[in-house]
């Protein structure tokens, strides 16, 4: 092999791990979509904003000094909390207006959040306090961090849990039912207020999670950290099939991989169009996403 | 204060027309589009860069109806491009389409060098007044309520109402559906020419999908399908913060937060906005009882 074919694969090896990195991101996020949108037919755009909580809960308790092990559960906790508390207060009467107020109230919590973040922490981004000290490890031309290891760690340990909780238990059967048919699940006892607002926890904590490991691969967050990734995550949801939680993680990995080799063997500066380009395709192609099953409309 | 006003006032005007446009997509024709802003743009920078570039020596108010032409052509053209293929989708998937489209127009105008790029456009002649965008406001409200009210309008209202019963009535939807998409686009595109040679600088950071976003919350808050709701929802979202603004200094570095909340609290209270769907047109109270309007 010539020694320009072995950089290409060295380099096509360190793009992949980044894509792999940042598709777990993008993946975690879209989970909470998907699961929302599953269980009540809702685009929540202020999805977005619980991963910036996340991430600023984590960053206020590592500053007071609390260890990475303790500020990971915390941050999924506090964000949790307040999607719950949102879901309550605002959603929970908006959802029997129809899905365009609900949709807009959803964009109007993402709005408030955004500008209140500005307001609250100010719209200059922070250096999110290193809690563990980078290292580095090589293979052959591939680097590869501990931080790296981490994010994909966390994220497979968290998919893994997601999945027991969904496929094992009592409550993710009762998820099951609600997002099925809410009406018969509702009918057969299962308290559909109650399992919706555990959705939103689920989501949220898992956004909130996701928003830690970013503040700690990129080492900065900002009040505004919320709106691409939310859409990007968003992108995925629909590209693995929106409603379907296995969909959501196929296609945060496939997104964040093809962004990183758009950047890496072409230009830079096109990476947020391929992200849409692929969504449109997708959509062209097969609308249901590429886990979902095409659905008849019927009258 | 008064002058602040009247330098809003043209802003306003190009407001409405891109609510208005929206709402023959989105709230007549029932199809949810999201890239409001892409088509903005187009129309801008085709409008822009024809004044720019290519200018006849005309005088100015020609220009700028030319220009303004050509932001509409362009824009329908894009319409075209991104409807046919677009609109066999639905509901949400197709809300998510138009807002891909209308991001990857931007990214591209951003990689597009000879408009400026991610520098912005500058050095366009500021041949918009205030006469000039009220004339365009009339103009569009008067085509699209008179579309409403033809064969094509209620064709269009149909699909809103049951596409399927409009199928099954012999109405083709797609036509239809691909006719108001186009229609609404190329008076954004308008919009968009008004609007480059009134602020006589673009940034393609000023065409996000938040803006697509804003055009969308203007028309819910009149209630979605009122061309006057549209009219007032445009009123109302562009004078907000800037009233906001002078309430004080506390409100105003508070006003986008006051906005969200009241955002909030409005689909809470009345999630069919303002008007819902029914129209207020002053010409009736002129008329005689009786006599139908």
């Amino acid at each position: 092999m010539s020694e320009d074919t072995m950089y290409f694969f060295w380099d096509l090896g360190q793009y992949l791990i980044n894509g792999l990195t940042q598709g777990s991101i993008y993946a975690l996020v879209a989970l909470g979509y998907t699961m929302v949108y599953g269980i009540i037919k809702l685009i929540n755009f202020a999805h977005g904003e619980f991963y910036m909580i996340g991430a600023f809960i984590g960053y206020y308790i590592i500053l007071a000094g609390v260890p990475l092990y303790l500020a990971f559960p915390i941050a999924m906790l506090g964000s949790g909390l307040i999607a719950v508390i949102i879901e309550r207060l605002v959603y929970r009467p908006i959802r029997h207006a129809g899905r365009i107020p609900a949709l807009i109230t959803a964009l109007g919590i993402s709005l408030f959040f955004q500008y209140l973040g500005q307001m609250l922490i100010g719209a200059d981004p922070k250096a999110f306090p290193a809690a563990i000290e980078e290292k580095t490890y090589i293979f052959g031309e591939i680097m590869i961090t501990n931080i790296q290891v981490i994010i994909l760690v966390a994220t497979f340990v968290l998919m893994v849990v997601l999945w027991w909780l969904v496929n094992h238990t009592r409550i993710g059967k009762a998820m099951r039912a609600t997002s099925y048919n809410h009406d018969a699940a509702e009918l057969m006892g299962i308290d559909t207020n109650k399992i919706i607002s555990f959705t939103f926890f689920i989501g949220a904590a898992l956004a909130g999670a996701a928003g830690v490991l970013v503040g700690m691969y990129y080492t900065t967050v900002e009040p505004m950290m919320g709106l691409i990734p939310g859409l990007k995550a968003f992108i995925a949801a629909v590209l693995g099939g929106i409603g379907i939680i296995p969909g959501a993680v196929l296609g945060g990995l496939t997104l964040g991989v093809a962004e990183n080799l758009v950047v890496g063997f072409w230009v830079s500066t096109y990476r947020d169009a391929v992200a849409f380009a692929i969504l449109i395709i997708i959509l062209l192609i097969k609308p249901a996403g590429i886990l979902g099953k095409n659905r008849k409309e019927k009258v | 204060m008064f002058e602040f006003f009247l330098h809003l006032s043209p802003l306003i005007g190009i407001n409405i027309i891109l609510a208005v446009s929206l709402n023959l997509i989105n709230g007549i024709c029932g199809q949810f589009s999201l890239g409001h802003a892409g088509f903005w743009a187009v129309g801008a920078y085709t409008g822009a860069a024809y004044s720019v570039y290519g200018a006849l020596p005309l005088p100015d108010e020609l220009n700028l109806i030319i220009s303004c032409g050509l932001g509409f052509i362009a824009a329908c053209v894009a319409g075209l491009i991104i409807g046919v293929p677009c609109l066999r989708l639905r509901g949400d998937y197709l809300a998510i389409a138009t807002l891909g489209f209308g991001e990857i127009i931007r990214i591209v105008i951003m990689n597009t060098d000879a408009i400026g790029g991610p520098r912005g456009f500058s050095g366009i002649p500021k041949w918009t007044n205030l006469f000039w965008v009220s004339l365009f406001v009339v103009i569009t409200v008067v085509i699209i309520a008179n579309i409403l009210r033809g064969t094509h309008g209620r064709a269009i209202i149909s699909i809103r109402e049951d596409e399927i019963a409009a199928d099954s009535m012999g109405i083709y939807t797609f036509k239809y559906k691909t006719l108001a998409f186009v229609i609404g686009a190329g008076f954004a595109g308008l919009a968009g020419s008004l609007y480059a040679h009134y602020t006589q600088f673009l940034h393609p950071n000023g065409f996000s999908f938040m803006f697509s976003v804003i055009i969308l919350l203007m028309i819910i808050l009149g209630g979605l399908g009122s061309i006057t709701g549209s009219i007032v929802g445009a009123i109302i979202l562009t004078l907000m913060p800037e009233v906001l603004r002078f309430m004080g200094e506390t409100v105003s570095q508070w006003r986008m937060v006051i906005y969200s909340v009241l955002l909030i609290a409005l689909m809470l209270l009345r999630p069919g906005g303002i008007f819902g769907k029914h129209e207020f047109n002053p010409l009736t109270l002129f008329k005689k009882k009786g006599e139908e309007a």
